[in-house]
């Protein structure tokens, strides 16, 4: 058994820094890399790209990311897990497996998870004890079916576990945890058991501080954001996990960005509920036993961390259509800047009802005066401040309609107005998301690893 | 009488689940989380944000972390794709929720020493802010002539 080993987050979400995953496989030693590619939407955009081409439907940043550092990775022995293959981890392996073949590179192995995409078992599923019911309002999925676009079972760490125990230097899963594929390789490589609750908690607790890249590296970093060096720079965080359950936050030498017990802290608060329940498929995590210890530079010791046993259930991500939304924005400069953008406003809406449009929701917001903080902001006077109106509703026609209505504003509203780039703004889809519990004996992940 | 705001001595950070914020606040020392636990409560977090959120406030405690983490319910206009906000993740709640006025917290004068309290309204805090900006906008500007 090793008695240590790195594991480097390479992106936090789609999107993200293109250049960090490259950095982390080339500035320092790390044994695996993690990479985050889903969010609750991204997995609709991604069944409709299935839907016109059946080899889509994955994150496609991976192909010239993997055309990159293929040759690194297989010379330093690095393996990566992402759940980019988002509802087609088949088709991304067969492309990054072209992409070996085409460059006669030997000896890769891809990892396939599969078995998360339940979206032709739908009914079948629904028909069982927990129905697949809003597990937030409790709707039946009735309420919602024919307009389902995507659902997906979040597998934890076991499936890529299995993968890397079959060999595999890649792993490609779809709706896989974003805590999943850090805790994965320290069960793999530290042999712990499923019932190694403590253990399993302080990977996933790792998988936590990994999952939004440099978030704990130093970027957005509210506790002093010009205390961090060389953003530009910035080294995403690597765990150091050990076989007790110790894990180091660190990131490599000679990039910017900041370790510390504030910048990983924060992360920790990020996007939580009750901190002594945090439900995985792998285990509960006690985020109120976490010890966090800074025990150099850019070295935080986070230790101590209590688990207790998985649930019986997966959680399931569904998304549906919901309308259709569209914004506009408009700048108004000195003098009374925000008068004028509240006038330009009223006159919008006595337009837009003229039209006769009709909209579940519309939402004027004044940027540069109180768009964030509301009554809480201080009230000044801005010097220039942007208008952004937003509308939501079921007629497609009347949200594009919308759009019309905001240029004009320019000549036929008060003066001193620009920033209207980029032509009339399109109606897009409100992607809604259904989260539903189900039974973890009515879904089965598989494996499957093939070779270059 | 001294008041500071929460960010002299607190951080944190925010986002989104659906349409819930959660908001957490870190003290930056470890006498500061005693007063943070029994000064920012639930309801005093919930009155505090007031109109801005449609549902209740939750608090849970992180002793361990120094912090505080609160989840406000309906608070994001929707959610997701749904919510027309400029900020529809929250990301900004947790600033909203330092820039809260306390008094200076008994016993901890001293924690807070070589961090001027400020006196002023916050009116005056903005000019003398201002002032001091554009002081470095013209000595910046005289270096590089």
């Amino acid at each position: 058994m090793k008695s240590s080993i790195r594991i480097a987050s390479g992106q936090g979400f789609w999107g993200d820094l293109p250049s960090a995953p490259i950095d982390q496989v080339t500035k320092g030693p790390i044994d695996y890399m993690m990479m985050d590619f889903l969010a609750e939407v991204t997995m609709s955009i991604l069944q409709k790209q299935k839907r016109k081409d059946p080899n889509l439907g994955y994150a496609k940043d991976l192909l010239p990311l993997f055309e990159t550092i293929l040759p690194t990775i297989v010379e330093k022995n690095i393996k990566v897990i992402t759940n980019g293959g988002g509802v087609n981890p088949a088709a991304c392996s067969r492309a990054i497996l072209e992409i070996a073949r085409r460059r006669g590179m030997k000896g890769i192995k891809i990892g396939i998870v599969l078995g998360d995409d339940i979206l032709e078992r739908l009914d079948e599923l629904s028909a069982d004890g927990t129905g697949l019911k809003n597990m937030e309002t409790g709707e039946p999925l009735s309420t919602v079916r024919d307009r389902i676009q995507s659902a997906n079972v979040y597998f934890g760490a076991w499936p890529v576990v299995e993968a890397l125990r079959k060999g595999a230097n890649i792993v490609i899963t779809g709706r896989t945890t974003d805590t999943g594929l850090t805790l994965a390789p320290m069960i793999h490589e530290f042999g712990w058991q499923r019932s190694d609750w403590n253990l399993l908690a302080a990977g996933t607790i790792a998988g936590h501080i990994l999952e939004c890249g440099g978030q704990s590296s130093g970027g957005n970093f509210l506790g002093d954001w010009r205390s961090v060096p060389d953003l530009a720079g910035i080294g995403f965080p690597i765990a150091e996990a050990y076989p007790d359950g110790t894990v180091v936050i660190t990131k490599h030498e000679n990039t910017g960005g900041l370790v510390s017990a504030a910048t990983v802290k924060e992360q920790l608060l990020y996007e939580i509920g009750d901190p002594k329940n945090y439900v995985t498929p792998d285990c509960i995590a006690d985020f109120t036993s976490i010890r966090v210890l800074e025990e150099g530079r850019n070295r935080v010791k986070v230790a101590g961390i209590q688990g207790r046993p998985a649930t019986e259930l997966y959680k399931v991500s569904m998304s549906y259509l919901d309308g259709f939304v569209s914004f506009g924005t408009l700048t108004y400069a000195w003098p009374d800047a925000l008068e004028k953008a509240r006038a330009a406003d009223g006159i919008l809406r006595k337009r837009l009802a003229n039209a006769g449009l009709r909209f579940d929701e519309m939402r004027t917001e004044f940027l540069g005066h109180d768009s964030s903080h509301s009554h809480l902001s201080s009230g000044r006077e801005p010097d220039e401040v942007v208008m952004r109106v937003g509308v939501r509703g079921q007629s497609y026609k009347d949200v594009e309609r919308f759009g019309k209505e905001i240029a004009p504003l320019i000549l036929t509203g008060p003066p001193s107005v620009t920033g209207f780039a980029g032509g009339r703004p399109k109606p897009s889809e409100v992607i809604s998301y259904w989260p539903a519990l189900i039974r973890k004996s009515a879904v089965t992940p598989s494996v499957e690893v093939v070779d270059a | 009488m001294a008041r500071i705001k929460l960010f002299d001595i607190c951080h944190g950070r925010s986002g989104d689940k659906g349409d819930t914020a959660n908001v957490g606040i870190i003290a930056r020392r470890a006498e500061v989380y005693p007063f943070l636990q029994q000064y920012l409560t639930a309801e005093r977090v919930a009155k505090y944000f007031g109109g801005m959120i449609g549902g209740s406030v939750e608090r849970y405690e992180l002793p361990n972390l120094w912090a505080l983490n609160f989840l406000l319910h309906n608070a994001l206009g929707g959610g997701g794709t749904k919510s027309l906000k400029n900020d529809a993740q929250g990301k900004t709640l947790a600033a909203a929720l330092l820039r809260m006025e306390v008094e200076v917290p008994k016993g901890l004068e001293s924690v807070l020493q070589g961090k001027k309290p400020r006196r002023t309204t916050p009116k005056n805090v903005h000019r003398r802010r201002i002032a001091k900006d554009r002081s470095r906008i013209s000595k910046g500007g005289r270096r590089k002539r």
